[in-house]
């Protein structure tokens, strides 16, 4: 058991922040199945899918009615079982761009499609869970959702020699991959193994944040009891924002540094969700695609909650089923508080990358002066100098923001969070990397 | 059915760390308490005299100028810190007229003339204080043993111990500490300006690296030329400059590098001020010194990013 938990590490850089996981003890429930879902064609990083249904199509619950539209994208299925009643057009709330999306009625009886089993999954091929992934759509859950299995094929001359399971879970309020690990760490062990499986890598580290040691010594119970202990080993992490990053977590684990620019894989490392690696473990194991989440109902509703949702679901459902907003909420935010995205509609659905609904009360901010205090300098883990694209974007001056290197920015809020002047730093940076690109593109 | 709602939008993040600019400013006004208690118990009335009549005048000049530029006024407390500050650094027996003149000039040229609160050059304290001894110097080097509580308005003057040719200095330790010598108002007390500087350290407000260089420096660059360190370090208002004046945010480099090399830069020029200069005081010129290079070692002096490699470099 000692020997599965290695040493506890810390990040150089990064703040404190009010954990507030109000939800870590609730288990995980099933939210009942909504009446109607709809399912926008682009729920992850890439081409958008290619639609295969029509209105009136009658669809089962795991059938494919998205077609991966290239090879960085995920195919998407029908989460309840119905009618295809039509498809609408609505924000994508991270890009701002209007996307297809499916509307499904139910016919509430929730009939799965039938498949044929993929065959033993203790002997399975790489090459097969390959398939099975990309058949599953899955996509990174951690929030960015990059089609995985992209992150699982290295390009040619690449060696990846290291595989990181992410289970740090650093934004506040969000408990989603926490619980997932306390109730089905197993699977997820197992869906680790199948990663193993098709990379290859000679070490294998699992990350989880201190603040969760009910999770780290399950996880390591369950990898002694699996027999696993020479392959996996846990580091425990000093609970710090923004530990779950991708970068900060792996130089904090291996030293290694992501140059500019570059990806994890180029310094021969890949990283992976918790939840994204349940997902492998049911599309492998169970030949379930995927087409639901644990997300987190937290903040100001009355009953904070885990649920286990089907995508598409309105996010109006998740709130009644957690008894209503408590009446001074005035902010709905699809993700966690630090890097979340705020939202207007109630209707919107839940995403594959949606890990959270945050309900919260919020101030109108009256940014005052910059003080030059230093505070988003040393809180950045990225090494930058925020207050300095505040400066340039405050002059139109985007060309010095892209020298000061504003493209490696993560936006993980750390030097807005810090700011004293109440400066909403990230809201400058995220206008200076839009005009960058609209430069970009008309080139 | 969830009533509908008007939500707020904004970009993340959406929770605020909760430390404003005005409790930052108003935790330095708390702490320079203790020196302006000091000044206080040694130099009476004349010492409340000043120091109310510098904070108040640069509140309101700061209150005037916002109206005149159109601004809104907001209460932020760097008006309140700039007053105090300035007083802190004049003798006890400068006439008020001329404790409002400074601060005037403190206030409406070196601070908001340049724009206001994260924009000026200089230390708007320290400006004042520069101006003054310019305008005035006959009363700017005037000061006064401790004259306590006593009412009579003939205090006995005296130079400041830097000024002084004194054969033994070690005797002086103790007084230079506690603050029973002639000087400004508040940069006599050493020891209350030291527990004042480390509260502020230790409540994360500043850091460490500038106050220990700059007084380090002074030490060590005395001991070479010949002098006492002890004495060099506590006597004049090293103290006060190295812990409350340059380590303000806006004139002071961002970078902890920056910041060390502010402090030594501005440890040697206070030495060869002290020793080959005009003056016997060098702390307020140095700092304002190195302020005016301030922008130029932020501009060398940055953090390397994250995942930089040399053949990357554009």
């Amino acid at each position: 058991m000692q020997k599965v938990i290695l040493k506890k590490k810390s990040a150089t850089r990064g703040i404190k922040v009010p954990e507030n996981k109000l939800t870590e003890h609730n288990p995980i429930e099933p939210l009942p199945l909504p009446q109607k879902v709809i399912i926008p064609m682009q729920q992850h990083i890439g081409a958008p899918c290619e639609l295969i249904v029509k209105r009136g199509t009658k669809v089962k619950t795991g059938e494919i009615i998205g077609k991966a539209g290239g090879f960085v994208s995920a195919a998407l299925h029908a989460t309840i079982s119905g009618e295809v009643s039509g498809t609408t057009k609505i924000i994508n709330h991270a890009t701002g761009h209007l996307t297809d999306a499916v509307i499904i009625t139910s016919d509430g009886e929730d009939n799965w499609v039938q498949t044929e089993p993929a065959g033993d999954p203790e002997n399975i091929s790489s090459q097969d869970i390959l398939n099975l992934v990309s058949k599953a759509g899955i996509v990174g859950m951690g929030g960015a959702s990059f089609p995985t299995q992209v992150k699982l094929m290295p390009p040619e001359g690449k060696n990846i020699d290291t595989l990181i399971l992410n289970g740090c879970e650093c934004e506040p309020y969000i408990t989603a991959d926490h619980r997932l690990m306390l109730e089905q760490g197993g699977k997820i062990l197992l869906g680790l193994k199948l990663v193993q499986k098709v990379l290859n890598p000679d070490s294998i580290f699992i990350a989880i944040e201190d603040n969760k040691s009910d999770a780290i010594t399950h996880l390591a119970n369950l990898i002694c009891e699996m027999g696993m202990q020479d392959n996996f080993k846990i580091v425990p992490l000093k609970s710090k924002y923004p530990m779950g990053g991708e970068k900060t977590l792996l130089t904090t684990i291996t030293g290694r540094e992501v140059p500019i620019g570059g990806l994890p894989l180029d310094v021969g490392i890949v990283v992976h969700n918790v939840s994204t690696v349940k997902a492998i473990y049911d599309a492998v194991y169970e030949d379930k695609p995927l087409i639901e989440r644990v997300v987190t109902v937290s903040g100001l509703v009355n009953e904070p909650k885990n649920l286990l949702v089907r995508f598409g679901t309105p996010i109006s459902a998740l709130i009644d089923y957690c008894g209503g907003m408590k009446e001074n909420a005035n902010k709905l935010i699809l993700g966690g508080p630090m890097m979340g995205i705020a939202h207007f509609d109630l209707n919107f659905p839940i995403l594959k990358g949606s890990n959270s609904i945050l309900i919260e009360h919020a101030a109108p901010i009256i940014e005052s002066n910059c003080i030059r205090c230093g505070r988003c300098v040393y809180a950045c883990p990225m090494h930058l100098l925020p207050y300095m694209y505040v400066k340039y974007a405050k002059t139109h001056n985007y060309n010095a923001c892209q020298d000061a290197y504003i493209a490696d920015c993560i936006e993980c809020g750390s030097c807005s969070f810090s700011c004293p002047a109440n400066i909403p730093i990230v809201e400058y940076i995220k206008t200076a990397k839009s005009e960058l690109n609209k430069k970009r593109t008309r080139k | 059915m969830t009533p509908e709602k008007n939500f707020m939008v904004s970009t993340s993040p959406h929770i605020w760390k909760g430390k404003s600019s005005r409790s930052i400013m108003n935790t330095v006004a708390l702490t320079l308490i203790l020196p302006a208690g000091a000044s206080i118990y040694y130099f009476g009335i004349r010492a409340i005299c000043i120091i109310s009549a510098a904070i108040l005048s640069s509140i309101v000049t700061e209150y005037a100028i916002k109206k005149l530029r159109g601004r809104k006024f907001v209460m932020d407390g760097s008006a309140l810190v700039t007053g105090l500050l300035l007083a802190l650094t004049l003798p006890p027996t400068l006439p008020i007229w001329m404790v409002v003149i400074g601060s005037v000039f403190a206030i409406a040229i070196v601070k908001e003339a340049f724009g206001g609160l994260g924009y000026n050059i200089f230390n708007p304290a320290l400006g004042g204080r520069a101006f003054l001894s310019i305008c005035f110097a006959r009363e700017m080097s005037t000061w006064s043993l401790p004259t306590y509580f006593s009412l009579s308005t003939d205090a006995i003057t005296t130079a400041t111990p830097l000024a002084m040719d004194i054969a033994d200095k070690t005797a002086m330790y103790k007084d230079l500490l506690i603050g029973n010598i002639g000087g400004s108002m508040g940069e006599t007390c050493a020891i209350l300006i030291i527990i004042g500087g480390i509260i502020l350290i230790s409540v994360n407000i500043i850091t460490w690296h500038l106050p220990i260089c700059y007084i380090g420096t002074v030490a060590l660059f005395s001991f070479i030329l010949g002098e006492d360190p002890v004495f060099s370090v506590l006597a004049g208002g090293l103290m006060l400059g190295a812990f409350f004046m340059a380590t303000d945010y806006v004139t002071s480099p961002i970078t902890n590098w920056g910041k060390v090399i502010f402090g030594v830069g501005a440890g040697i020029m206070t030495v060869v001020i002290r020793l080959f200069g005009g003056m016997p005081e060098g702390v307020c010129y140095s700092i304002l010194f190195m302020n005016a290079l301030t922008p130029l070692i932020d501009r060398y002096i940055k953090p390397t990013p994250y995942g930089f490699q040399k053949e990357s470099a554009k």
